[in-house]
């Protein structure tokens, strides 16, 4: 097939689940309890009936359902994904200025994460292979069921308890000094500075996710019988490890990374919402607290297509990095 | 079944695992006569320091309620939680992925193509949808977690029962003219059990982790305390008291620690074989 059919049919498939996240959201609003216009509005504040009706009129919800499904959506292609009315903007205004302080914390604990997990996993499946230091499989694999085991908000606010509050070497919260106004590299130095503790609590979890995977990908390409011809023709221990071992175990894990970035999004929600990192997951939060529902479901559409943005990209990638693939149904 | 236990107990972490789990069952089971007070109950003076009275020998909060009364209830929520989702998400995955493994087809596909569409929405993000629009309560908590966590289930199940349902037992329940159900049923199911039992346990663990993290948000179940609400209450206090949040959150992870260590006994007792694999 050639790559720009590939593509297409990747895009349309990443529009198709899109959509569906919105129509997930439309049946949502149906489905809660009460009226969904009301529902819409905030049980709490907004009980203002202009901004009730404007509501009615935008789902037109004196129309048949799938008229109101398709009016939803219509609006969605049209970027409007509804008006914050606690925060008097549009919706799509509040997430596109937070967006990119997510996007710096998922790529930071992305590659923070996966470049942990490998090597750790590596030396870990490396002193088995060499039959040497096996205390050492066994510290990297107890490391990694214990941050496995962690809350990831907990393992948060203990970092801000030990490095913020005891140690007071790394600022706890927000993103830059606040009032500090600094230009160039003092504020990129600086955001560095607020970057360390979030990248850091929300890479562990996934570090000890990658361990494990690289340490079983290592194993088991180990037994295969390319790595014993490695030996016999005479190459040493390390080569073979790197040559042999290590190419043919990247891939599987690298694409399980890529499945991995959902739950990497989740949990920008958590550590957003502990370091008042301002991104959208602190956005989501406070659409909790202030019960902004499209606010909510903005928030929601933006974070799975970002998520799926992210997929469509790693599964491009492969085409270019593995010559096996040939595209049907990608490398699952 | 001594078999079992006896390939079990060759993981000592497994072994411990289980001690603590069971040591945190007896707590819930036994909460209501440990600690007959509500444990929203102000019943101290606020921010007694651990150890300090013996009558609360884990301190109070900032509204002086007891610590020892909420983990204790806590251990209720936590397992309850996790073991009811699980078992939704685990009934639903089973049904899905048998469904898709044994007829194929367009069914496969489409059960397929929605079970990877729940794959790649954020999990957490959902959950948190789910419970805020649904206004939060065990059954809304339950429902969420379980409605993000069955996919995985459902691509085990859908895989064991493809490969099983060419073996030979399998088509021989099938010349003798065996209604389709009992086939599934009887024949395939049960082989395919033990991988989905170890999946569900630690699923349970994630389940407890999402639980923590709802309640930590503020989507909690207000009629009951849980470990991650004490966090979240706590959080405000980190500087004055921090053993406020540290406490609850090692509650979390010596019970999830305790869960998946367990999982991997259990992994090695049922699937002997495929101990070197690792995973």
């Amino acid at each position: 097939m050639p790559f720009v059919t590939f593509l297409a049919g990747r895009i349309f498939k990443a529009l198709l689940v899109i959509v569906a996240i919105a129509a997930l959201n439309f049946l949502l609003i149906r489905l809660a309890p009460g009226d969904p216009a009301s529902v819409m509005a905030g049980e709490a504040g907004a009980t203002d009936p202009k901004y009730v009706d404007m509501l009615r009129a935008r789902f037109g919800l004196d129309q048949p359902l799938w008229k109101q499904l398709a009016l939803y959506l219509g609006q969605i292609v049209q970027f409007d994904l509804g008006f914050s009315y606690r925060n008097q903007v549009p919706v799509i205004a509040l997430i596109g200025e937070r967006l990119p302080a997510t996007l710096l914390l998922m790529a930071s604990s992305f590659v923070v994460s996966l470049v942990l997990g490998l090597g750790l996993g590596m030396a870990a499946a490396g002193v088995r292979f060499f039959g040497r230091a096996r205390w050492l499989d066994s510290a990297i694999m107890s490391i990694a069921l214990i941050f496995y085991a962690t809350p990831l908000f907990w393992l948060a606010l203990m970092m801000v308890l030990v490095f913020s509050v005891q140690l007071d070497w790394l600022p706890a919260f927000g993103m830059e000094s606040v009032g500090a106004n600094l230009k160039g590299w003092a504020r990129i130095v600086d955001i560095a500075q607020h970057l360390v503790l979030p990248t850091l609590a929300l890479s562990l979890f996934f570090m000890s996710v990658y361990v494990r995977l690289a340490r079983a990908a290592m194993m088991e390409v180990m037994t295969q019988d390319h790595v014993r011809t490695g030996f016999a023709k005479g190459l040493t221990g390390g080569e073979v490890l790197r040559r042999h071992v290590f190419r043919n175990a990247l891939l599987p894990i690298v694409t399980f990374a890529g499945i991995q970035l959902g739950q990497v999004a989740g949990g920008a929600v958590l550590i957003e919402t502990v370091f008042a990192w301002p991104g959208i997951g602190r956005l989501m939060f406070d659409a909790l607290l202030q019960r902004d529902y499209q606010l909510l479901l903005g928030v929601f559409l933006v974070t799975s297509a970002t998520v799926i943005f992210f997929n469509l990209l790693t599964d491009i990638a492969y085409r270019f990095v593995d010559p096996r693939i040939r595209l049907e149904g990608g490398a699952r | 079944m001594s078999g079992f236990w006896k390939r079990y107990r060759r993981n000592w972490g497994a072994v411990a695992g289980l001690a603590i789990l069971l040591f945190v069952l007896l707590i819930a089971l036994f909460a209501p006569l440990l600690y007959p007070v509500s444990p929203w109950q102000m019943s101290a003076p606020p921010l007694l320091d651990p150890f300090e009275n013996s009558a609360f020998p884990l301190g109070t909060d900032m509204l002086g309620r007891d610590i020892a009364a909420g983990l204790v209830h806590g251990a209720r929520v936590s397992l309850l939680v996790g073991t009811i989702s699980t078992l939704c998400a685990v009934i639903a995955g089973v049904g899905i992925g048998s469904l898709a493994g044994y007829f194929g087809g367009w069914i496969d596909d489409v059960l397929m193509r929605i079970t990877e569409f729940f794959q790649t929405i954020p999990q957490l993000a959902m959950a948190v949808v789910l419970v805020a629009i649904f206004t939060p309560s065990l059954v809304s908590i339950v429902t969420a977690i379980a409605l993000v966590s069955w996919p995985p289930v459902a691509r085990l199940v859908r895989a064991e029962v493809l490969s099983l349902r060419e073996r030979e037992f399998v088509e021989a329940a099938r010349v003798l003219g065996r209604p389709t159900h009992l086939i599934l049923f009887d024949e395939i199911l049960p082989n395919a059990l033990p991988p989905v039992i170890v999946t569900a346990t630690l699923m349970i663990a994630t389940a407890i982790l999402t639980e923590a993290a709802l309640s930590f948000l503020g989507l909690g179940d207000r009629n009951f305390m849980s470990w991650g609400f004490m966090i979240g209450a706590a959080r405000s206090m980190l500087r004055e008291a921090p053993w406020l949040s540290v406490m609850p959150g090692v509650a979390i992870l010596l019970t999830v620690l305790a869960i998946n260590l367990a999982g991997e006994g259990l992994n090695d007792a049922l699937n002997p074989r495929l101990r070197q694999r690792g995973e």
